[in-house]
């Protein structure tokens, strides 16, 4: 460093979002003002009517998450961007991507909740909602960027997940992340992997829209191709018709779940400070996760043998690999903005050995460095 | 001509007969002619089926695109507009018709109604209007007459009702029609119209539900309900050469409101090429 | 013209592990510029001198009227924690705001306040220049107020080069004002520089 980096630019985290989405291919944005998300909004707005892509602000987030659907099926890679209560009105229409099988992403840069909570401060109260939001059984695919580089990188990655998988994808950032600038190089154009949509390529009478493949992910044609297939929210055949049989509903069921369960090592991403030796873990994403790093830097000056792991994909949550790493832990921290939520999650697959202890923060501000520094001094005795 | 009735062979052509009968409405619903309209005002127009997208919500009428053989889109209840217009504004060039109810549009989905007639969006939408909730078996929506019974209203409905007409032409849209299904030759020449017009239309089609509606009020079954409708109906000309007095407890029908106001599709892509013109400023 | 008492220079801070940090906050009342200040300032430091610099900011309704704040961490290395510590460098412009944030400081941090609108100082360790005066007298528009203590900071740190800040600045500034900002940040650094003397 310290030398002139013409490459880099300071961006905003919000930013960031709105131009991976941009290096990802996005065609389409459907969006409502909401605060902290505003900015990418409103980015959207500034460049889609650049690049041939569509902007349109919605009459609400309801009508937001519809119209995405719609392009998508349409053939467009097609996002949103939201926070609480946006997320809360999407849900209906986001549990309809999962049924329908949709891709698209929704960024929800969460703030201090529930109901209007805290607009302009930070939060984690999403994170069981970014899992288990909409009603019924599915599984979610969850992103979480700690970085203005990350929200871009992880934006792409959303995107390319909502492909590969015919899902819709959850990306989730915090007030303080949405609006923090930091510098970051715009990697060049096919520097990372821009994923496309996978088409069918058999004849239109052959074509099933849902068809259980042994991939388990199916090919989709987009309204206009030839193909004039059937999509609906109702429980349906491979065909995309309703259905009451109980094979097919198993099938259809299984399906959601299994298409990204099977694939869960490919999706899982996860980041370490000091591990190798560590007896102690502190376990926290996002924003948090920084402040993590932080502690654990003070702990190691002082010779702890404390370590950090972050989640970069917060669901399907990261099982097997947070079990091998816990396997010489005997103490996990885990650090939220929230009154407990993913320290459920932990205490799930801590192995019997390890002691699982919550580290709550939930009136409107990030966690500081020397908060989870006292709470390591305190478990280390 | 649209009027001709179609051999069964060329209403085969657009239906989706082995996977999606038998249909789930009630012998006698009005749906099924709506539906016969509609496939009529297509064949006339000569529309390639793989451009017709086709898009409801939920309810008895928003079953309707299941059985049609063009891109169909079944979505949430309320919410079919908004997927719409998703749909057209990302493909402007495919032609997105929506098929909804009196409960579907004007209650749960009434924001999207409004905001659809207002961005004018090239959208044609047949709004199937029975006065009740049929698929959840018969309670008041916001067409409901007062007075009349319904489960939720079981001392007679108290609440004021919504005329769709007037809320499409106050919201802006540019094609407002209101058909029956009794008149099903003025109804096709509504849905080619609406479908013709670039803008937003509106075909308001007054529709019976004898199992509930008719059944709670005594209006009688399917051919008496049909016939009623038929005599309270009045269309826009005739209306002219009436008093007051005769038009109690009539409805008007045909074409009731039509301007050239510019598109929303349109709009945007006018704006995208100021834009560029202006090098991205 | 620049009131004050010379603080000791530090450039080693106590023993705290964020050493290899350092940290600014730009604090005043909203409608102060502080917020663009802050975003030029770590726009200067990041794509002018090419350090990791992380800037945030107090958002939102109880941002106006009452003290506003842009804040700065500024390293060679990877910064973890976004928000600031313990600051190095405080910038008062009023006396609520040097109120509020002061105790945020390192014990020998550097605090720099104008001396019009920070009357009661909570220590001797600190510069005081007339900010908004020598907008309003020396450059013809109170706006400038914050360009001239970019400039000051500049100066007294040297946390970034002047090269990089006068960039900085030019490319936000509005047509029309290039040749008052680019005066704003000379006077800004030249009051400073006498008062290091």
């Amino acid at each position: 460093m310290n030398s002139k980096n013409s490459k880099a630019r300071l961006l905003q985290g919000n930013e960031a979002c709105m131009l991976g989405a941009l290096y990802a291919g996005v065609e389409f944005f459907g969006g409502y003002p909401i605060t902290p998300s505003t900015e990418i909004a409103e980015g959207m707005a500034r460049e889609m009517p650049k690049r041939g892509g569509k902007f349109i602000q919605m009459e609400d987030e309801i009508a937001s998450m519809a119209a995405i659907i719609g392009a998508s099926n349409a053939g467009c890679k097609s996002m949103t961007a939201t926070s609480g209560p946006g997320f809360s009105l999407m849900q209906e229409n986001l549990g309809y991507a999962y049924m329908t099988e949709t891709p698209c992403v929704v960024i929800n840069v969460q703030r201090g909740g529930p109901s209007t909570g805290l607009p302009t401060k930070i939060g984690q109260g999403d994170t069981m909602q970014a899992r288990w939001g909409t009603h019924g059984d599915y599984t979610s695919i969850t992103v979480a960027p700690s970085s203005v580089e990350g929200c871009f990188y992880e934006t792409v990655r959303a995107f390319n997940l909502a492909e590969r998988f015919r899902t819709p994808i959850i990306v989730l950032l915090d007030e303080v992340l949405g609006h923090m600038r930091e510098m970051m190089v715009i990697p060049e154009e096919g520097e990372i992997e821009v994923m496309k949509r996978h088409r069918p390529d058999v004849p239109s009478e052959w074509y099933r829209h849902f068809e259980i493949t042994p991939s388990l992910v199916s090919p989709m044609a987009s309204f206009g191709q030839g193909y004039r297939y059937n999509v609906s929210g109702l429980t349906h055949d491979q065909d995309g018709f309703p259905t009451a049989k109980p094979k097919e509903i198993l099938d259809k069921l299984n399906k959601l779940r299994n298409k990204i369960v099977r694939y869960s090592d490919e999706i899982v991403k996860l980041r370490t400070e000091k591990m190798e030796d560590a007896h102690i873990a502190v376990f926290s994403y996002g924003t948090v996760a920084r402040t993590a790093f932080q502690a654990v830097k003070m702990a190691r000056e002082r010779r702890i043998k404390v370590g950090a792991i972050q989640p970069l994909t917060i669901w399907p949550f990261p099982d097997e690999q947070l079990r091998d790493m816990l396997k010489n832990v005997r103490k996990v921290i885990v650090a939220e903005l929230n009154m407990g939520q993913l320290v459920h999650e932990i205490r799930r697959i801590a192995p019997r050995h390890t002691e699982v202890i919550p580290l709550q923060r939930y009136d409107g501000n990030v966690m500081t460095p020397s908060e989870i520094f006292d709470k390591i001094r305190e478990v280390v005795k | 001509m649209a009027t001709d009735t179609l051999q069964s062979e060329r209403i085969h052509h657009y239906l989706r007969p082995k996977k999606s009968f038998p249909n789930v409405w009630c012998a006698g619903c009005g749906n099924g002619i709506v539906m016969g309209a509609l496939i009529r005002a297509i064949d006339h127009l000569g529309l390639d089926k793989d451009n017709v997208v086709v898009v409801s919500g939920i309810g008895c009428s928003s079953r309707m695109p299941v059985y049609l053989d063009f891109n169909t889109l079944h979505t949430t209840h309320g919410r079919a507009l908004a997927f719409a217009t998703g749909v057209k504004l990302a493909k402007p060039n495919l032609k997105v018709i929506v098929i909804t109810g009196d409960g579907d549009a004007l209650a749960i989905g009434g924001n999207h109604f409004i905001h659809a007639c207002r961005r004018n969006i090239d959208i044609t939408t047949i709004l199937i209007d029975n006065k009740i909730y049929g698929m959840t078996g018969g309670q008041f929506a916001p067409t409901t007459p007062g007075g009349k019974i319904a489960t939720t209203a079981p001392y007679g409905n108290y609440e004021k009702q919504f005329d769709p007409v007037q809320l499409a032409i106050g919201s802006g849209a540019s094609y407002v029609a209101r058909g029956t299904v009794y008149h099903v030759a003025p109804l096709e020449r509504m849905i080619i119209g609406g479908i013709q017009k670039k803008g937003f239309a509106l075909i308001d089609t007054i529709s019976n539900c004898h199992t509930y509606y008719g059944r709670f009020n005594k209006e009688g079954d399917a051919v008496a309900m049909i016939n009623d409708i038929k005599k309270q109906a009045v269309s826009v000309k005739m209306a002219a050469t009436m008093s007051e007095d005769k038009l109690q407890g009539k409805f008007l029908t045909g074409v009731i409101h039509e301007t050239d106001a510019t598109e929303f599709c349109d709009e945007y892509q006018a704006m995208c090429e100021r834009v560029l013109a202006k090098g991205g400023k | 013209m620049a009131a004050s008492s010379k603080p000791k220079q530090n450039k080693k801070n106590n023993k705290k592990s964020q050493d290899d940090r350092y940290e600014i906050r730009l604090s005043g009342s909203g409608g102060q510029g502080l917020i663009l200040a802050g975003v030029i300032l770590a726009e200067a430091i990041g794509v002018g001198d090419g350090k990791n610099v992380v800037q945030t900011q107090s958002y939102g309704p109880e941002a106006r009227g009452g003290a506003s704040r842009a804040d700065l961490v500024i390293s060679d290395g990877e910064i973890y924690y976004p928000k600031s510590m313990k600051l190095d460098l405080l910038l008062a412009l009023t006396q609520e705001a040097c109120d509020t944030y002061y105790p945020d400081m390192k014990e020998r941090g550097l605090l720099v306040v104008d001396s019009n609108m920070v009357t009661q100082i909570p220590t001797k360790n600190y510069y005081g220049f007339p900010f908004s005066r020598l907008a309003r007298e020396e450059i013809g528009h109170v706006m400038v107020a914050n360009v001239i203590a970019m400039g000051a900071i500049a100066e007294l740190t040297g946390i970034v080069s002047m090269a990089s800040i006068k960039e900085a600045v030019l490319s936000r500034a509005p047509k029309g004002t290039e040749e008052k900002n680019s005066r704003a940040l000379e006077l800004g650094a030249k009051v400073a520089r006498a008062a290091k003397k």
